[in-house]
C-alpha cells in the first residue's frame, strides 16, 4: 500500500502536539485558577505559615513552567499526584478503579448502540418510500433530540416512581472471573437505556444515509439483475460497503458516550470517573482534574488515531487527502 | 466578447430570485417541517414578547400558594414559591432566544463561518492551523473543557463583573440583571459552537475554489474579500442555514447541561435548564412531576422541532439528495 506510511506517521507526529497543548492548558487554568488546593486542604482556620511551609515542599512556589514539567514528567512514571479531598491518597491508587467502572458499562452501550443502530438504518433504508421510514427516523430523531438530563429524570419518574420496575439508581458490583463487574445487575438498565436512545439514533440516521447511497449503484443493480436472493444482495454488497464509512464514527460515538457519563453517573449514583471528575471540580482538586484530562485526552487521541489508521487502509482516498484523488 | 457578456448576464439575472422562491416553495409544501415552523415561531415569539405576554413576572412568588395545580389564573400550576409555571417557562423562552441569539451570531456566523471560509479558501498553513485547533476541540469532551471552565474561570468572571462593571453607567444594570451569567453561558458555547460549521463550510470552499468561477473571478483580478462575499459565500448559504438551523437546537440543549454544571443562569432568572434542575430530583418527582413535565415537554418539542426541520431543509436545499 502506497503512501498508507507518510499518513500514519503523519497522524503519530500531530499527536503529541494535542496532547501537549490539552495538558499545558489544564495545567494552566488549574495553577492560575482560584481556590488554593493547600488552603482547602487545611480548612477554614489555616495557619499561615503552615500553607506557605506545604506549598514549598509541593514546589508549588517554583515557576509555572517548572512545576509542568515536574508534573509530566511524573505522570511519565505513573505518579499522578496527590488528591486533596481523598485525603493523602495518590491519584493513580484510585483513579483506575473509578476508570474501570465507567468503561464496562460504556463499552457495552457502544456495543448495543450499533447492534441496534446499524440494522434499524438499513431497514429504514429499505423500507424507502413506505411509512415506516420516515416513522422510523422521527422517533430514533425525538431520542436524539432530547437532552440526558431531561431523560434521566423523565424515565425515573416512569420505570422507578410510577411503575416501580427499576431502582432509580445505584451501583452493585459483582465478581464474575477474578472482575469486579456491575452490568449485571438491574440497576444499570437506566443508565444504558439514557446512553444507548440517542446513540442509536445517531447511528441508525447515519446507516440509512449510508444505504441509501449504495442502493443507487450499479452494482447493486448488477447483483439482483443476475437473480440474486435479497438478502444475500442487502447482506454481501449493500451492508458491507455501507459500513466501512461507519467505522469512523466509532471514535466519536465514544467520545459522545464518555461525555454523557458525567450526567448518568451523577444522577444515578454510579462509582465512576464522571462522578469522580465532577466532585473534584466542586473541591478544586486539581490533581485529580488534571489527572483525568490526562487520561481521557490521551484515550481520545488514541482512539482518533486508531480510526483514523483504519480508515487509510479502508479507504485510499483519504490517506491521499486531496492531493492525489478527489 | 459582447455577445458572450450578454448571454452571460441572462441566465444569472433568471437564476437569483429562483433560490429563495423554490426552496422556501418546497419546504412549504412539506407539512412536517411547517409544523416545525410554527413551533419554533411561537417559543422564540413568546420568549421575545415576555414581557407582554406572561401573565406575572418570573419571580412573583405566592407562599400560600405553592405546588397548585391547574388552574384559571395558573394554567400550568405554580412551582415550590407558588411562582406561576407558564410565566416561567415564557421567560425561559426569552433566555434561550437571548443567548441562542448571542451565540450564534458569534460562534456561528462569525467565528464559524468567518473561519470556515479562511480555511478552505486561504489553504496551507492556515488551513492545517485552524482545522487542527479544531480537531482538539472535536476530540474532546466538551463537557470535560466546560468543567474546568467551571472551576476556574467563572469566578474570575463574576468578581469582574461585580467589581468593575456594576459600577458602570449602562452596564450596571444588565449586571444586577444576572449580566454575567449570561456572559458565561454565551461565552461558553460560543467557545465550542464554531468548530462543527467550520469543518462545513471548509469542506465545500475546498471544492469551490477549484470550481471554474472562482478561478474566473481571479483571472479578472477579483479581490479575496470580493472572490469570498460574492462567489464563495453566497454558494454555501444553503449550508449555513442547515448548520444554523441544527445549532440553535443545539444551543437550547447545551444550556440545560451548563446549568446543570453551575456555569448557567443562576436563580431566580428562569431558564428552561433551571426549571428542569429544579423539578428533576427524586422527592419533587415523587410528589410534583409537573415541575419536571412542563418545561421538559416544551425543551423535547423545541429541540425535536430544530432538528425535524433541519433534516427537512438539507432534503429542499441539497439538490444531490433529491
Amino acid at each position: 500500500m502506497p503512501g498508507i506510511l507518510p499518513y500514519i506517521v503523519r497522524r503519530l507526529l500531530w499527536a503529541p502536539f494535542v496532547l501537549l497543548a490539552v495538558t499545558l492548558a489544564t495545567f494552566a487554568l488549574g495553577r492560575f485558577g482560584p481556590g488554593d488546593p493547600i488552603e482547602v486542604l487545611q480548612g477554614q482556620y489555616n495557619n499561615p505559615e503552615v500553607v506557605e511551609r506545604i506549598r514549598q515542599e509541593r514546589g508549588l512556589d517554583d515557576p509555572f513552567l517548572n512545576q509542568y514539567g515536574r508534573y509530566m514528567w511524573d505522570a511519565l512514571h505513573g505518579e499522578l499526584g496527590t488528591s486533596s479531598t481523598y485525603l493523602g491518597v495518590a491519584v493513580e491508587d484510585i483513579i483506575f478503579e473509578k476508570l474501570w467502572v465507567t468503561v464496562q458499562y460504556n463499552l457495552l452501550a457502544l456495543i448495543i448502540i450499533f447492534a441496534i443502530g446499524l440494522p434499524a438504518g438499513i431497514w429504514a433504508a429499505l423500507r424507502r418510500g413506505t411509512w415506516q421510514d420516515p416513522l422510523t427516523i422521527s422517533v430514533l430523531l425525538l431520542f436524539r433530540s432530547l437532552p440526558v438530563l431531561v431523560t434521566i429524570p423523565i424515565l425515573q419518574y416512569i420505570l422507578a416512581i410510577k411503575l416501580g420496575w427499576l431502582p432509580s439508581g445505584g451501583w452493585d458490583e459483582r465478581e464474575i472471573l477474578g472482575l469486579k463487574l456491575g452490568i449485571f445487575d438491574k440497576r444499570i438498565i437506566m443508565p444504558l437505556l439514557v446512553l444507548s436512545l440517542p446513540g442509536i439514533a445517531g447511528v441508525a440516521r447515519l446507516m440509512r444515509a449510508q444505504t441509501l447511497e449504495v442502493l443507487d449503484q450499479d452494482f447493486v443493480r448488477t447483483a439482483r439483475a443476475k437473480g440474486l436472493q435479497e438478502f444475500v444482495v442487502v447482506s454481501r454488497h449493500v451492508a458491507r460497503n455501507a459500513l466501512l464509512p461507519m467505522t469512523t464514527i466509532v471514535g466519536f460515538a465514544l467520545v459522545g458516550l464518555l461525555g454523557g457519563s458525567l450526567f448518568v453517573e451523577s444522577l444515578f449514583g454510579i462509582p465512576g470517573i464522571g462522578q469522580f471528575v465532577w466532585k473534584a471540580v466542586l473541591n478544586y482538586d486539581y490533581d485529580v482534574m488534571m489527572a483525568v484530562t490526562l487520561i481521557t485526552a490521551t484515550a481520545f487521541i488514541l482512539v482518533n488515531l486508531v480510526t483514523d489508521i483504519a480508515y487509510g487502509f479502508i479507504d485510499p482516498r483519504v490517506r491521499l487527502g486531496g492531493r492525489g484523488g478527489g | 466578447m459582447v455577445r458572450a457578456e450578454a448571454a452571460l448576464e441572462e441566465p444569472l439575472a433568471e437564476a437569483r430570485p429562483r433560490w429563495g422562491a423554490t426552496a422556501l416553495g418546497r419546504l412549504l409544501r412539506n407539512r412536517l417541517a411547517v409544523v416545525c415552523l410554527a413551533i419554533i415561531a411561537v417559543v422564540y415569539l413568546a420568549g421575545i414578547l415576555a414581557p407582554w405576554v406572561a401573565p406575572y413576572a418570573y419571580d412573583d412568588q405566592n407562599l400560600d400558594n405553592t405546588y397548585a395545580g391547574t388552574s384559571w389564573s395558573h394554567p400550568l400550576g405554580t412551582d415550590e414559591l407558588g411562582r406561576d409555571m407558564l410565566s416561567r417557562v415564557i421567560w425561559a423562552a426569552q433566555t434561550t432566544v437571548v443567548i441562542s441569539a448571542a451565540v450564534i451570531l458569534t460562534g456561528g456566523l462569525a467565528l464559524g463561518v468567518g473561519l470556515g471560509l479562511l480555511a478552505g479558501y486561504a489553504g496551507g498553513r492556515v488551513d492545517n492551523l485552524i482545522m487542527r485547533v479544531a480537531d482538539a476541540f472535536f476530540a474532546l469532551p466538551d463537557i470535560l473543557l466546560l468543567l474546568l471552565i467551571t472551576a476556574t474561570v467563572r469566578p474570575r468572571v463574576e468578581k469582574l463583573f461585580e467589581g468593575q462593571i456594576a459600577h458602570w453607567p449602562v452596564l450596571g444594570p444588565i449586571v444586577d440583571a444576572g449580566g454575567p451569567d449570561y456572559f458565561l453561558v454565551f461565552g461558553a458555547l460560543a467557545f465550542f459552537g464554531w468548530v462543527g460549521i467550520a469543518r462545513v463550510i471548509r469542506s465545500q470552499v475546498l471544492s469551490l475554489r477549484e470550481s471554474e468561477y472562482v478561478l474566473a473571478a481571479r483571472a479578472m483580478g477579483a479581490s479575496l474579500w470580493r472572490v469570498l462575499g460574492r462567489h464563495l459565500l453566497p454558494n454555501v448559504t444553503n449550508l449555513i442555514v442547515v448548520s444554523i438551523t441544527f445549532s440553535l437546537g443545539a444551543v437550547a440543549g447545551t444550556e440545560i447541561m451548563l446549568t446543570w454544571l453551575g456555569i448557567g443562569v443562576q436563580p431566580p432568572h428562569p431558564s428552561f435548564g433551571a426549571m428542569i434542575f429544579n423539578g428533576s430530583g427524586l422527592s419533587t418527582l415523587r410528589n410534583h412531576p409537573n415541575l419536571l413535565l412542563v418545561p421538559a415537554a416544551v425543551v423535547g418539542l423545541l429541540l425535536f422541532a430544530f432538528n425535524l426541520l433541519g433534516d427537512a431543509l438539507t432534503d429542499v436545499l441539497s439538490p444531490r439528495r433529491r
